[in-house]
């Protein structure tokens, strides 16, 4: 009675242990399998635009009217899938027209030149050296790229808006409503957003990642420049070198990179 | 020793015990034999004509979606958008100007099988289906 018993057990054991044994020398060898078969790699295209700062030069004397403005607006809301919402508290804007004295609310002053007390002046994200937006975003879906361009992550944002209480410039907009039934025209090579997200510019990252420049500067006619602020011989610079430029509430310390020759 | 091991209205549980037994096994032989079949994702021609996806069709049924984030972090993080599978074939990360350019059958090839599983990934919601915009 007792030796069975006990021999019983042991070959339980035995079973049991073989039983046991057998799925996981399956996952072992299938996983071996595929890190066989395959080593794919991620790269950059080969025609991307690359830089250390990406900016951008607005030459406020070739634009007269909004009129010259526009076409540069809807390029840019165009290619993006930005909705049209007539409530102005839904409002969604990348680019916008925007009067002196609330775009450069600290810079304005009483007797300033009627050109530019009058004159609409294209504001859009900044992207800051320094961006207040990055920092308060408590799920990093708002980071700064390498090439100094402040960009999101739509998929990780929660919708909390600390962002755009952050910007100094009031470049976010937060979809209140599902923007696609606002879309005249969707463009299928670009994401729509969703309702809850907050979205601005992005320098059209997209483009850059195949050799093209921003869609606003395309269609500007020489009105806006975009290049690397960290190349003494790029476009910007030498604009910059030559004119003189100034930037939207400088004293905040953001270190905005768009520039606006006056 | 009495025999005190003894039911009360002995007739009377058993059948309520039947009863209860019938009840709780209801769903099960009520829907027994009428499963769904498993949806067959209908593979679209231009699909079929590319022979191989991105990766095999085996890896391709079980990890898409692990594929699919990490595009999505690669693309939107580090600004890198070519992807060279083993074979040395280069692809553009992209849901719908890659994967849907060959799939192009959403409703049969993704939802079908998502139904089915009950899944429902909201990529849709803002990656655009080009089927749908036209």
């Amino acid at each position: 009675m007792k030796s069975s018993r006990r021999k019983f057990l042991k070959i339980a054991g035995v079973s049991a242990l073989g039983l046991g044994a057998k799925p996981v020398l399956d996952v072992l060898a299938s996983s071996g399998e595929h890190e066989a078969t395959s080593t794919p790699e991620i790269k950059k295209g080969k025609d991307a635009l690359t830089a250390k700062r990406w900016a951008m030069v607005v030459d406020t004397r070739k634009i007269e009217s909004e009129e010259d403005l526009k076409p540069i607006i809807e390029a840019c809301h165009k290619i993006h899938n930005v909705p049209d919402l007539e409530n102005k508290n839904h409002e969604i804007k990348w680019i916008w027209a925007e009067e002196f004295q609330h775009g450069f609310s600290t810079q304005e002053y009483e007797f300033a030149d009627e050109r530019v007390k009058h004159l609409p002046f294209l504001t859009l994200c900044n992207h800051c050296e320094n961006a207040a937006c990055v920092r308060v975003c408590p799920t990093k879906a708002t980071f700064k790229r390498e090439d100094g361009i402040v960009l999101m992550d739509f998929h990780r944002c929660i919708g909390c808006r600390f962002c755009m209480a952050a910007c100094p410039y009031g470049s976010r907009s937060f979809n209140f409503r599902d923007p696609r039934p606002f879309i005249k025209e969707t463009n299928p090579e670009f994401p729509t957003r969703t309702k809850g997200v907050v979205e601005k510019c992005n320098f059209c990252a997209e483009r850059l990642a195949v050799g093209k420049l921003p869609a606003c500067v395309e269609a500007s006619n020489g009105v806006l420049t975009f290049g690397d602020l960290d190349d003494p011989e790029s476009e910007v610079r030498k604009l910059l070198k030559t004119n003189y430029a100034i930037r939207r509430k400088p004293a905040l310390g953001a270190g905005p990179s768009v520039f606006y020759i006056i | 020793m009495t025999n005190n091991k003894k039911i009360y209205d002995k007739g009377m549980v058993i059948i309520g015990l039947c009863i209860f037994v019938v009840v709780i096994t209801f769903p099960f032989w009520f829907n027994f034999g009428n499963a769904a079949p498993a949806p067959e994702p209908k593979i679209a021609d231009k699909a079929k004509a590319a022979k191989e996806c991105v990766r095999p069709k085996a890896f391709m049924k079980v990890e898409h979606m692990q594929i699919l984030n990490e595009w999505r972090d690669t693309v939107v993080r580090d600004a890198k958008r070519i992807y060279v599978n083993s074979s040395g074939k280069e692809f553009n990360m992209s849901l719908t100007n890659t994967c849907l350019d060959c799939h192009t059958e959403k409703a049969e090839f993704c939802d079908k099988c998502h139904d089915y599983a009950s899944v429902s990934p909201y990529c849709w919601e803002c990656h655009i289906d080009p089927k749908e915009t036209k």
